[in-house]
C-alpha cells in the first residue's frame, strides 16, 4: 500500500514540476542577451587596457570591432517581444495532468514488478527462504561462506561436498572432494567419491581422469566396493566386458548380504553377461545419458571413449575385434586418415600372427578400407 | 520498495523528458516565456528522479538485495563496501544508468545556472538535451533495465569481474562520462542555435566553459583509464589501440579541437559554421563510443549479432541522432551570419591548422577503429590495427601539431608576424636542440627518432615557457613588474601554457618508456636474484593470504641498488572463487618519474614462481602531462572574465581571407 502511496506522490511532484512555470505567467526573466555580452566585452576592454594588458592601439581597433557588432544585435533584437498563448499553457497542463500519468503507467506496469517487496540480505537469514530446497541451498552458501574464510576446514569439505552431489553442482562437488582430500587425508572412501563426482560431471562416462581416482582408491583399499563397481563400469565402457564381468563377480563374492549396492552390481552384470557382441561399446546408462545431452557434449564423450580404446590397444595390440572397432569409430566420425593411420598401426601390431592378420584384413574390407 | 520506487523514478524521467523534448519548442515557436520556462523546471525534475532511481540502485546493491537481477548479476555479499557502490556502474545497465545522470546532471546546471542565457535558446538547448535523454531512457528500460526482479530471490550473487574490483573504476568510468555526455551540451548548443537560425555572442560564451570542463574530465578520464590498465591489467602496457581506448580517444581529439575553434569564436566571432560542426561531431563521436563498447560489437561482430537487441537499438538512436543532426547542418549552416575576417598567418590561422590537424587524426583513428569490424562484416575475416599502424599515420600528424604548438599562443590575432614569433621561440628551439645532443650522446640503444622526440617535446615545454617569459616580461623588466603582470595575467593564458606544457612532458614519458624501458622474464625460486636496469630484486618469499573474497598469493621481494636495501615490493596473484577466476595485482616502485613493476605469472609445483620485471623509466610523465593539461583546463575555466580577442591593427596592406 506504501509504495503506491509513494508512487502518487512521485507523479503528483513530476507533475508539479510542469504546471508550476506555466502558472507563473510571462515574468520578463532576466535573461541573457546578445547586447549584454557586448557591452560586458566592451567593460572588458578597458579593465585589460588599465591593467596593461593591451596596447593603445589593439584597444581601439578591439572596440570598433565590438561596437559595430553591438549596433547590428541592438538592431535585430528590438522585434522580438514575449507574447502569451492560453490556449496553448492549457493544452500543456492537460498534457501533465493527464498524459504524465498514462505514459508512466503505461511503461512501468508492463515492467515493473509492484507486488515484489524488497529483499535486503540482512534481512534473508530469518526464514526468508521458502521451502526445503531453498534453505538447503540456503545452508550450502552458508557453509562455502565459512568455508571461503577457513579454507583448511576439512570437516567442512566433507559435509558439502556430499550435498552439492546431490544438488547436481557435480563441477563443485569435484572441487569440494578434491579440497577434503587435500586437508583431511587421503583414503579409499574418498578418492573413489571424487571418481563418483568426475564420472557425474561428465555425464556417466568414467574418465581417464576418474578412472585414475578409483585406482588409487583401489590401491588403498582392494575391496572398496564403489572403487570396484566403477573399475567394471569402465572396463564395460571400454568394451573389455569380460574384465567387467570378472571384476563385478569377484564384488558380489566378497559382498554381504544385504549390501545395498547389490541389485546394482547384479543387473550390471547380467548386463554383460548376456549381451552378445555388441557392437559399440556403450552400456544401456551411457546411452541414455547420451541422449540427453546436446551434440557437443556427446561427441565429447564418443571421442573420450574413442580415445580411451585408441591407448588400450597401444599397449595391447592383439585384439582385432577392438582395432577394427577403432576403424569403423574414426570412419563415423569422418576422420578417414586417422582411420587408415589405425589400420596401418593394427596390421604392424597383429603382423606375426598370420591368423589375425586375415581376420583383420577381412574385417578393413568391409568396411571399405582398402583391398 | 526501493527497487521499485527507483524504476519508477526512471519511468517518470521519462515522461518529463518527452515533455521537455517538445513543449519549450512549441514555446519558442510562439514566444510564450511560461511555455519556455517549462523546459527549465522538468530539467531540474528529471535530475532530480534520475539522481533518485541512480541511489536507489545504489541502495540496492549496498544492501546486496539479489532479488534484483542486476545485483545477483555484479554483486557479492562478501564485496568490500567501496566496490558494492562501484559495482552500480561495474555492468552494462547500472553504467547505463549513470550515463543517464550526468546527462540529466548536465541538463540541471544549464537549467539551474542558465540565467544569462536568452530565453529562447535555453528552450532548445534544454529541448535537445530532452531528446537525447528520452532516447537513452527508452534504452534503457526496454533492453538494459536495472531494475528487473527475480521472483525467487538468489541468496548469493555472482559477484564482480575480479579485475573491476579495483580504485580504478571508481574514478575512471564516471570522470570519461562526465567528459562523453559533457559534450552533449555543446551539441545541444549546436543544434539550437541551427534550429533557431542564429548563433550570437551568448552562444559563444556559454558553449566554451561546457567543452572545456567536458574535455577536463575526458582527458582525466583517459589518463586514468590508462593508468588503471597499465597497474592492473599485468603487463605494463599503458595503451593498447585498442577499439575501446579509440573511443575515447576520438571525442577527445574532437573535442579538443572543439576547444580550440570555441576560442576563436568567442574571442573573435570567427569560424562559427566549422565550431558548430565539430560540436555536432564531437558529441557524434562520443555516441559512437558509447555504441562500440555497450553494444559488444567489438567483442565479436558475431556475437552483437546473436544478441541484436541493444546494438540495434543503439545504432538506431546513433543513426538518428548523427544523421539527423548533420542534415539539420546541411539544410542550415548557410543561413548562420559570417564570422570575422583574418590573415592566413594569425592566431586564428594557425587555431584553424591545429584543427585541421586534429581532425584529420581523428579520421585516422576512426578509420583503424572500423575498418576491421567492416573487413569482419563484409569479409568475415578477423584482423586488428596495431601500432603498427598508428605509428605511420597518428604519430606524424602528432608531431606537426606539436611543432605548431608553441606558434600560436604567440601569434597575434587577426594577422601576426611568423619571423618575429620565429626569433623570439629561437631560446626554445635551442634548448631543443641542446637536450637532443645530450640524449644522443648519453644513451645507447633505442630507436634514431627517439632523440628527436624528445627534443621536440623540450621545446613544446621550453615554448610555454617563453610565452609565458614574454607576457610578463622576464628579464626584460624589473622582477617586481614581473610578478605584478604575472599576477595580472588572464588565468586563461596560464592554463593555455599549463596544458601545452602538458603535451611536451606526455611526449617526453611516452618516448623514454617505449624506448629504453628494460625487462626481466623468468621462473624465480626464494632467494633467487633478479638484475634490472642496476636494480638488485631478490624474491624473499612466497606467503597465502585471506583477503575478504579472494585468496592471495604474495611475492615478497627486496629491492637495492649497488647493496643499498631500497624497499620491499609485494605483488600478488588474487583468486576469486566465485567467478573462479583471478587478477594480477603488480606491485610498483616509484623512483622518480621512473618506476620498476613487478607482476607475477603462474607457480610451479616446485614453489617457483613465473615473473615479470620492468623497468621503465620516466613512466609517470606520460600521466603527469595528462594532469598538467587537465590543470591547465581548470585554470582556464576558472577565469570568469570575458573573452576578447584583442586584434591587431592594421599595419601594412594584407590580404583578409574570410573566416569560412
Amino acid at each position: 500500500m506504501t509504495l503506491w502511496f509513494v508512487f502518487a506522490l512521485m507523479t503528483v511532484a513530476a507533475i508539479f514540476a510542469v504546471l508550476w512555470p506555466l502558472g507563473r505567467g510571462a515574468r520578463p526573466d532576466n535573461q541573457g542577451s546578445e547586447v549584454a555580452v557586448y557591452k560586458d566585452q566592451l567593460a572588458e576592454i578597458e579593465r585589460d587596457l588599465a591593467a596593461g594588458l593591451i596596447a593603445l592601439p589593439e584597444a581601439e581597433a578591439a572596440r570598433v570591432e565590438i561596437s559595430r557588432r553591438l549596433l547590428a544585435a541592438a538592431g535585430s533584437e528590438s522585434a522580438r517581444v514575449p507574447t502569451s498563448s492560453l490556449r496553448w499553457r492549457r493544452a500543456a497542463a492537460v498534457l501533465a495532468l493527464v498524459g504524465l500519468p498514462l505514459v508512466a503507467a503505461a511503461i512501468y506496469v508492463p515492467l515493473g514488478s509492484p507486488a515484489l517487496r524488497d529483499f535486503p540480505l540482512a534481512q534473508r537469514g530469518r526464514g526468508a527462504g521458502s521451502g526445503t530446497a531453498q534453505s538447503l541451498e540456503n545452508l550450502v552458501v552458508q557453509v562455502q561462506q565459512h568455508l571461503e574464510k577457513n579454507p583448511a576446514d576439512g570437516r567442512g569439505w566433507n559435509v558439502l561436498a556430499p550435498v552439492l552431489e546431490r544438488l547436481g553442482r557435480f563441477d563443485e562437488a569435484v572441487r569440494a572432494y578434491r579440497s577434503s582430500i587435500t586437508y583431511n587425508g587421503e583414503s579409499a572412501e574418498r578418492r573413489s567419491d571424487l571418481g563418483e563426482a568426475i564420472t557425474a560431471a561428465a555425464s556417466g562416462v568414467v574418465t581417464a581422469e576418474a578412472k585414475t581416482e578409483f585406482e588409487r582408491a583401489h590401491a588403498l583399499n582392494a575391496d572398496d566396493p564403489k572403487a570396484n563397481y566403477f573399475l567394471g563400469l569402465a572396463a564395460e565402457q571400454d568394451g573389455r566386458k569380460d574384465d567387467a564381468a570378472n571384476i563385478w563377480r569377484a564384488l558380489l563374492a566378497k559382498a554381504p548380504a544385504d549390501a545395498p549396492w547389490r541389485p546394482l552390481v547384479q543387473t550390471s552384470l547380467a548386463r554383460v553377461g548376456s549381451g552378445g557382441v555388441t557392437m559399440p561399446a556403450l552400456s544401456d546408462e551411457t546411452i541414455a545419458a547420451s541422449k540427453e545431452m546436446n551434440d557437443g557434449d556427446r561427441n565429447a564423450m564418443i571421442r573420450s571413449m574413442v580415445e580411451r580404446l585408441a591407448t588400450r590397444l597401444k599397449q595391447n595390440g592383439d585384439d582385432v575385434e577392438g582395432w577394427l572397432r577403432l576403424v569403423r569409430a574414426y570412419l563415423v566420425m569422418g576422420d578417414r586418415d586417422k582411420a587408415q593411420g589405425a589400420s596401418t598401426d593394427a596390421r604392424q601390431a597383429v603382423a606375426k600372427d598370420s591368423e589375425r592378420l586375415r581376420q583383420l584384413n577381412e574385417g578393413l574390407k568391409t568396411l571399405g578400407l582398402d583391398g | 520498495m526501493i527497487a521499485e520506487a527507483g524504476h519508477y523514478a526512471l519511468v517518470l524521467a521519462l515522461a518529463l523528458a518527452l515533455i521537455q523534448s517538445f513543449v519549450p519548442l512549441i514555446g519558442a515557436r510562439l514566444r510564450d516565456p511560461a511555455l519556455m520556462n517549462v523546459a527549465r523546471s522538468t530539467a531540474l525534475a528529471q535530475l532530480l528522479f534520475v539522481g533518485a532511481s541512480f541511489i536507489a540502485l545504489v541502495t540496492l546493491h549496498v544492501n546486496s538485495d539479489f532479488s534484483v537481477a542486476n545485483v545477483y548479476e555484479n554483486s557479492h555479499s562478501m564485496k568490500p563496501l567501496i566496490y558494492k557502490i562501484t559495482g552500480v556502474w561495474g555492468n552494462h545497465e547500472g553504467s547505463m544508468l549513470l550515463w543517464v545522470s550526468i546527462l540529466a546532471l548536465f541538463g540541471g546546471l544549464v537549467a539551474a545556472f542558465g540565467n544569462n542565457l536568452p530565453l529562447s535558446l535555453r528552450a532548445h538547448v534544454l529541448a535537445v538535451q530532452a531528446w537525447i535523454a528520452s532516447a537513452f531512457y527508452l534504452f534503457i528500460l526496454i533492453t538494459s533495465n536495472p531494475f528487473l526482479r527475480i521472483v525467487n530471490p538468489p541468496i548469493e550473487g555472482r559477484d564482480l569481474n575480479p579485475v573491476l574490483q579495483d580504485i580504478g573504476l571508481a574514478v575512471h568510468p564516471p570522470m570519461l562520462y562526465l567528459g562523453y555526455v559533457g559534450f552533449s551540451i555543446s551539441f545541444s548548443f549546436a543544434i539550437a542555435a541551427l534550429i533557431e537560425g542564429r548563433i550570437d555572442a551568448a552562444w559563444a560564451r556559454w558553449v566554451r566553459p561546457w567543452t572545456l570542463m567536458a574535455w577536463i574530465f575526458l582527458t582525466l578520464g583517459i589518463a586514468m583509464g590508462s593508468y588503471w590498465a597499465y597497474y592492473e591489467l599485468g603487463w605494463g602496457g599503458w595503451w593498447f589501440w585498442d577499439p575501446v581506448e579509440n573511443a575515447s580517444l576520438m571525442p577527445w581529439l574532437a573535442g579538443t579541437a572543439l576547444l580550440h575553434s570555441a576560442l576563436v569564436m568567442e574571442k573573435r566571432n570567427a569560424l562559427k559554421v566549422w565550431t558548430i560542426l565539430l560540436s555536432i561531431l564531437t558529441f557524434s563521436l562520443s555516441l559512437l563510443g558509447t555504441f562500440l563498447v555497450r553494444s559488444g560489437v567489438i567483442t565479436s561482430v558475431h556475437a552483437f549479432a546473436n544478441d541484436p537487441t541493444r546494438g540495434v537499438f543503439i545504432l538506431l538512436i546513433l543513426c538518428l541522432f548523427i544523421g539527423g543532426s548533420l542534415s539539420l547542418f546541411a539544410g542550415r549552416a548557410t543561413s548562420l551570419k559570417q564570422g570575422g575576417l583574418f590573415a592566413p598567418i594569425s592566431r586564428e590561422g594557425a587555431l584553424v591548422l591545429n584543427n585541421l590537424l586534429l581532425t584529420v587524426a581523428c579520421a585516422v583513428v576512426l578509420f583503424g577503429t572500423l575498418y576491421p569490424l567492416a573487413m569482419e562484416v563484409l569479409a568475415d575475416f578477423k584482423m586488428s590495427v596495431g601500432a603498427p599502424f598508428y605509428n605511420l599515420t597518428f604519430v606524424p600528424l602528432f608531431a606537426l601539431l606539436l611543432l605548431a604548438v608553441p606558434f600560436g599562443p604567440m601569434l597575434a590575432w587577426k594577422r601576426g608576424d611568423l619571423l618575429g614569433v620565429t626569433q623570439r621561440l629561437l631560446a626554445a628551439g635551442v634548448a631543443g636542440l641542446v637536450v637532443i645532443a645530450i640524449v644522443w650522446g648519453w644513451t645507447r640503444g633505442g630507436s634514431a627518432l627517439a632523440p628527436l622526440a624528445i627534443g621536440l617535446g623540450v621545446f613544446v615545454i621550453a615554448g610555454a615557457v617563453t610565452d609565458m617569459a614574454e607576457r610578463t616580461g622576464l628579464f626584460r623588466l624589473p622582477f617586481m613588474t614581473t610578478l605584478h603582470r604575472a599576477r595580472g595575467l588572464p588565468r586563461s593564458a596560464w592554463g593555455t601554457a599549463f596544458a601545452h606544457a602538458g603535451l611536451g612532458v606526455a611526449l617526453i614519458g611516452i618516448v623514454c618508456e617505449t624506448t629504453w624501458n628494460s625487462e626481466y622474464i623468468a621462473t624465480m625460486k626464494p632467494n633467487d636474484v633478479a638484475q634490472v636496469a642496476g636494480y638488485e630484486l631478490k624474491l624473499d618469499g612466497l606467503l597465502e593470504r585471506q583477503g575478504p573474497n579472494y585468496r592471495e598469493m604474495i611475492a615478497q621481494f627486496n629491492v637495492s641498488r649497488d647493496g643499498d636495501m631500497l624497499s620491499v615490493m609485494t605483488p600478488s596473484k588474487r583468486s576469486f572463487t566465485t567467478r573462479g577466476s583471478s587478477t594480477t595485482e603488480a606491485a610498483l616502485l616509484t623512483r622518480g618519474a621512473s618506476q620498476l613493476y613487478i607482476s607475477l605469472g603462474d607457480a610451479t609445483a616446485e614453489g617457483a614462481i613465473a615473473v615479470r620485471i620492468y623497468h621503465k623509466p620516466l613512466v609517470l610523465m606520460i600521466w603527469w602531462g595528462p594532469v598538467l593539461m587537465a590543470f591547465g583546463g581548470v585554470l582556464s575555466l576558472s577565469d570568469r572574465r570575458l573573452r576578447v580577442g584583442a586584434p591587431k591593427p592594421a599595419r601594412a596592406k594584407q590580404r583578409l581571407q574570410p573566416a569560412e
